[in-house]
């Protein structure tokens, strides 16, 4: 078992839900209520990286951000280092692989709340904050927590992009998706099984265990279940 | 200070509405008309949920909407109670009340928003949920918390709609009794006549975004402005006779073979015209026996059996005019048979001329 790996591939997660899901719900709220020129247009470059293979979201990101691109080169003299083949650069392409998987249950968690109850909450003369503490999160509370269980589990197992922009450095880029294909590469199949097995269980936890919270925020008075 | 509520705005989108009303302070105006007819839109915009191109929104001499101010609902002081009531499904029904309480100290909160549920008779229901309450209950909690708050205007959006009869008898009940101790204007929307007649002080309605007429619920239904005005507060027999002759009080009119004197009761448009739209009531008509005097003749078109009555459509002797009649359903009447009526043309109301 590679236990770095491990580590890693949970920080991973956990600093990618700390960034994306604060920016995540001032985004899926602007998204939910306001009606601008162009919001389909917003809405499918979001939902881009769905769709996208993510060795080509990695593929960009590596020549957007390697040493031969201007940024490359800015950040090199401003940091001292590269965002390529680096944690913070996996970090960075964590997020971005990630924006629909949090952006779009927060923006339909939104969406499920009546127009009724935002204007009774308006009427009672609420603020568009404590609305949003008071109301709109309480009520998109389901949303949120499928976005950051989708955010989590997908960032745990991400291979393309993490391969791309990473590599495979031990402790600093070598997630537990990469340690397997590593250890599968080296026909140690009993490692691999392993990783793979704990893997397996761990996501069917986390997303049991979510399942399960989502319906009893249902229960209290949300409109919805993962 | 007066705190009439006064409006005249225009909006072209979504749909075309332009309206003019008022609403004295202690009075009940009802918002009346068809479904689409632009009611619910008109309490959006004095709530300020929702803007007009242009006009202006004033409550006594605080400007709400003009050119110049546009206040959020956050600053009118607005009292709502939305179509599905609106309650906050993850409050407790004294959270709900609370909610619109928040500018005071939790306590002040608590006891302000108890007291408001005693006053709608839901002191043992504070701590349940929304789901957890009958369609009345939540209606009585909504009015609770949008009157908590010491609102300088009440709207209430078709909030019976949704209730059973018995439910909604008794909430008329509540809402009367509330309305006396409050001296603001309180406006109700609603598609129920019966509801409008028996609540309101005064009628506004609506069709197709504008006013086509307000006024007394009595005054409107008796002397209705126009043939559509008639169509909407459900009069059946709006009939359509040439126009023999006219002075400035009466008007004689041909219906089949019989010249009907009838009284004007409003101004009924240019003398130009070779035909006018009439209301013949229901109750201003008599059957009689054949020998009796009597002021026209007709011939029983359909039956419509409704319970423990029946509907006569009656043509008139002479003419096309098919009028209804409801007659106790154990009267025998057959179809083809001619009936002899005599005719309260006092009770008669002559529509304007379009």
């Amino acid at each position: 078992m590679d236990w770095t790996a491990l580590w890693l591939s949970l920080k991973l997660g956990a600093m990618t839900i700390l960034v994306l899901i604060p920016v995540a719900l001032f985004a899926a709220r602007f998204l939910a209520y306001r009606r601008f020129f162009g919001k389909p247009v917003a809405e499918a470059l979001l939902a881009v990286p769905l769709v996208l293979p993510p060795t080509v979201v990695g593929y960009y990101l590596l020549v957007g951000l390697g040493n031969q691109s201007w940024l490359g080169q800015w950040l090199m003299q401003t940091t001292g280092h590269l965002l390529v083949f680096h944690f913070s650069g996996l970090l960075l392409a964590s997020i971005i692989v990630n924006i629909p998987f949090a952006v779009q249950p927060i923006q339909r968690g939104f969406e499920s709340i009546p127009q009724d109850v935002r204007d009774a909450a308006a009427c009672c003369r609420m603020s568009s904050l404590r609305m949003l503490l008071t109301v709109e999160l309480p009520l998109a509370w389901p949303g949120i927590l499928t976005a950051i269980v989708l955010t989590f589990a997908h960032t745990l197992g991400e291979f393309g992009v993490v391969l791309m922009v990473g590599g495979s450095l031990p402790g600093e880029t070598k997630t537990i998706a990469i340690s397997i294909y590593d250890r599968v590469q080296a026909l140690d199949f009993a490692a691999a099984g392993n990783m793979s097995l704990m893997l397996l269980v761990f996501s069917v936890v986390v997303l049991a265990l979510a399942n399960s919270l989502s319906r009893k925020f249902g229960r209290r008075g949300g409109y919805h279940e993962l | 200070m007066s705190s009439d509520l006064w409006l005249k705005v225009a909006l072209q989108r979504p749909f075309a509405l332009e309206a003019e009303l008022r609403c004295a302070e202690g009075e009940l105006l009802a918002l009346l008309g068809p479904s689409g007819s632009g009611k619910s839109t008109i309490l959006r915009l004095i709530a300020g949920l929702q803007y007009p191109q242009s006009g202006s929104i004033k409550l006594g001499n605080n400007t709400w909407f003009d050119q110049q101010v546009r206040l959020t609902p956050q600053q009118r002081r607005v009292g709502y109670v939305p179509q599905n009531y609106g309650l906050f499904p993850h409050m407790s029904a004294l959270n709900n009340v609370a909610a619109g309480l928040h500018h005071l100290p939790r306590d002040a909160q608590n006891h302000q928003a108890r007291q408001w549920l005693e006053r709608v008779h839901l002191s043992d229901y504070a701590k349940r949920k929304p789901a957890e309450l009958s369609g009345g209950q939540q209606q009585r909690v909504a009015l609770a918390r949008a009157l908590a708050a010491d609102p300088s205007i009440l709207l209430l959006d078709e909030p019976f709609s949704a209730l059973d009869s018995i439910t909604r008898e008794s909430l008329y009940i509540q809402l009367a009794e509330l309305k006396a101790g409050l001296n603001i204007p309180i406006i109700l929307v609603t598609h129920d006549l019966n509801e409008a007649s028996m609540l309101a002080d005064r009628i506004a309605l609506i069709d197709n975004g504008s006013i086509l007429q307000s006024g007394a619920p009595d005054h409107v239904i008796r002397q209705p402005a126009s043939r559509r005005v008639a169509e909407l507060v459900g009069l059946h027999n709006i009939l359509r006779s040439e126009l023999v002759a006219r002075t400035e009080s009466t008007v004689t009119l041909k219906l089949g073979q019989c010249l009907l004197n009838l009284p004007i009761t409003q101004a009924v448009g240019p003398g130009s015209h070779d035909y006018l739209y009439w209301i013949l009531p229901t109750n201003a008509l008599e059957v009689v026996g054949q020998d009796q005097t009597a002021t026209l003749h007709g011939s029983i078109n359909k039956i419509l059996r409704l319970g423990n009555l029946a509907r006569l459509f009656v043509r008139v002797d002479g003419a096309s005019e098919v009028f209804q009649l409801q007659v106790a359903g154990h009267h025998h009447f057959e179809v083809g048979q001619v009936l002899a009526f005599k005719l309260d043309t006092s009770q008669a109301h002559i529509l304007p001329a379009v």
